[in-house]
């Protein structure tokens, strides 16, 4: 039996891309998880001068996996008067929104010969859609789930409190993020991912973050701090910090469970700095005319990067926010600040006229002129 | 059967059950948690229709946002004890389910009698048509369609909700 | 080849006289609530499906709006239960019944 001769095609790699990107993300991230973890702990370590994990591999390398080893060999304590199926479904429900968002983030774009002299440019993402930005925000409120439930199944009062706690604060922070995404909307002129990055083109001038100064500037911000609240990281980690509220919603969780609840806050970490980069920060684009040998893949990975730096730069040095306070900033001073930018941003952008703006009014169609037919004319 | 016709009937087939699992399970909780997973098989159920923003709104607005407000208010409440046991048919109950199944047979006999009385309609190609964020925004803002200035009217309605919501369940002082 | 608009119609209908069927028989005030979302849907669905069928943007307009207004209704409805549950014992809608206490 002869293996039949297949030819690879520019036509193949259209159909086959968006599987192999959902893939290759999906790695991406479930792979950065457990490296994150000991990335936070070498970093914190430096920056708060005293030894990291040093015990496991050089430099404490194994350390993720001495965790992971831990976590799973721990009892799994299945507590009697929890509903069952609300318990298990509450990290599941926590880890899903992260790997569904891995189908949404564009990392580059290739020129692939079509043959007949074309050239196109695909992007490398899974699903560009029309509408990815407010699957965006969808995602991002699913998110909520997982600790609502997570504190309600556990039939636990401090469990309930703490998950009450994180939700109001996870909510009231999105709406701050909505609005601020809405604003880097509004400077790409379109709601797909793809077309956002593509209108960021042209070294570090044209990133939305530094467009139309102040309001670029203000506008990502705001959506770096909220993203901060909305992940329940510190500074604004309250609801599940150690010396409050035991563990808050996580408190009746062992083993594996907690495992997964402790990789979605993770997860989720990589996903909102992915998009903020491609927001704000150019996407796969290189900030100078020099650099642009660098392939586009790197040049965003590096931007995360920079961007879950923060994340842990951030935690290391600044005090948690008190629940009252927490709120009371979310609402009344980073939502307003929020809402005015996003009006001057609106105006802007509808008075000048700006060449990287893409839509444009096609013309309408003539009304049909109703037509009278004699059935209709005798009443 | 083509795979249109399969997805459809996977997909009505959630949905049905959903529903009904909302209606006819016990704990409130379990019936949010459903009408929650009734929601996004509804939003597929628009993606089939080209309907991408609504799809995608009906995934923000009623399962991110309206079954949240839902379960806080079940846990705050601490509505979680389940219903009082009524007596198992009583004349309420029964008179409900008579109702019900007499509007259901109206409905639904209607539905099957009148099928196939629709004219197929010849799409449009163009922005303003379809389910896309563009075409959505050029029916509801242009100003000569009557969606403007329900629109304004919708914003009043949401802010008299707002206010309404936290002058009724606010404290007494 | 898509179903026909026929079968989004059915469906629709079914799913509103589930939503009926709810609304008349549970006892809770906020399943009842849950049940007229379920009808508000099974309306968004039916808007949707017509308004596909008929190449018209008024389906999606329908759509958004009663999602809009739907949003607002559950809020007052549930601040209306949460206000109800502050004074009187029970919210079984059996049971509240006078608009006195």
């Amino acid at each position: 039996m002869t293996i039949p001769d297949i030819s690879v095609g520019p036509f193949h790699i259209a159909v086959l891309l968006p599987y192999a990107m959902f893939l290759i993300m999906l790695a991406i991230v479930l792979l950065a998880v457990p490296l994150l973890t000991w990335v936070e702990r070498v970093t914190l370590g430096l920056i708060h001068d005293r030894l990291g994990p040093n015990r496991v591999g050089p430099r404490g390398l194994l350390q993720p996996i001495a965790d992971g080893i831990k976590l799973f060999f721990k009892e799994d304590i299945l507590p009697r008067s929890v509903d069952r199926g609300i318990y298990y479904l509450a990290p599941i429900l926590s880890m899903a929104p992260p790997l569904v968002a891995c189908a949404l983030i564009p990392i580059g774009a290739v020129r692939v010969d079509m043959g007949g002299g074309q050239t196109r440019s695909l992007a490398l993402v899974a699903a560009d859609l029309n509408v990815g930005v407010l699957w965006i925000f969808a995602l991002a409120s699913l998110q909520v789930y997982g600790l609502i439930l997570a504190g309600w199944s556990s039939n636990n009062k401090y469990s309930l409190l703490g998950a009450l706690r994180s939700s109001a604060q996870s909510i009231s922070y999105e709406l701050a993020m909505s609005a601020a995404i809405i604003t880097a909307v509004l400077m790409a002129g379109s709601m797909s991912l793809v077309s956002i990055v593509q209108s960021q083109a042209g070294g570090i001038g044209h990133w939305n973050l530094f467009r139309w100064f102040p309001l670029g500037v203000v506008g990502g911000s705001v959506y770096l701090i909220s993203m901060v609240a909305e992940t329940n990281r510190a500074p604004f980690d309250l609801p599940e910090a150690e010396s409050e509220l035991v563990a808050g919603f996580q408190t009746e969780y062992s083993s594996m469970k907690f495992a997964v609840f402790f990789m979605s806050e993770y997860a989720a970490m990589v996903i909102a700095s992915s998009v903020a980069t491609v927001l704000w920060l150019g996407g796969w684009y290189s900030p100078v005319a020099a650099l642009r040998f660098i392939p586009a893949p790197i040049w965003f990975f590096a931007k995360v990067g920079a961007l879950i730096f923060g994340y842990i730069w951030v935690r290391s040095t600044l005090p948690r926010f008190r629940y009252d306070a927490l709120m009371r900033f979310g609402w009344k001073r980073l939502f307003p600040v929020v809402l005015v930018t996003l009006m001057a941003v609106a105006f802007v952008r509808a008075y000048t006229t700006d060449p990287t703006a893409k839509s444009t009014i096609p013309p309408k169609p003539e009304k049909p002129k109703p037509v009278m037919s004699g059935a209709q004319g005798g009443r | 059967m083509s795979s249109h016709a399969l997805s459809f009937l996977v997909l009505a087939a959630l949905a049905t059950g959903t529903a009904l699992a909302v209606v006819l399970h016990r704990n409130p909780v379990r019936s949010a948690l459903y009408l929650v997973a009734h929601m996004l098989v509804l939003a597929a159920l628009f993606l089939k229709l080209s309907a991408q923003f609504m799809a995608a709104v009906q995934v923000v607005i009623y399962a991110g946002a309206i079954m949240v407000l839902f379960l806080f208010t079940i846990m705050l409440l601490n509505l979680g004890a389940g219903e009082i046991e009524r007596k198992r048919f009583s004349v309420g109950f029964i008179s409900a389910v008579v109702i019900a199944l007499v509007l259901a047979i109206t409905i639904l006999g209607g539905a099957v009698w009148h099928r196939g009385l629709m004219q197929i309609a010849t799409p449009v190609r163009d922005l303003r048509m379809g389910g896309t964020a563009e075409a959505v925004g050029f029916a509801l803002y242009d100003p000569e369609l009557p969606w403007l200035f329900a629109f304004e009217l919708t914003s009043v309605i949401l802010l008299v909700a707002a206010v309404g919501a936290v002058v009724l369940a606010g404290r007494r002082r | 080849m898509q179903p026909p608009v026929d079968h989004y119609l059915f469906l629709s209908a079914l799913l509103f006289c589930i939503g009926v069927a709810g609304v008349v028989t549970r006892r809770n005030p906020i399943v009842v609530l849950m049940c007229i979302e379920l009808m508000l849907n099974a309306a968004n669905l039916g808007f949707l499906a017509l308004g596909h069928h008929l190449a018209k943007m008024a389906g999606q307009m329908y759509a958004i709006f009663v999602m809009a207004v739907a949003a607002g209704e559950v809020g007052i409805g549930l601040a209306i239960i949460v206000a109800l549950f502050r004074t009187r014992e029970t919210i079984d809608v059996d049971e509240v019944t006078e608009l006195r206490l």
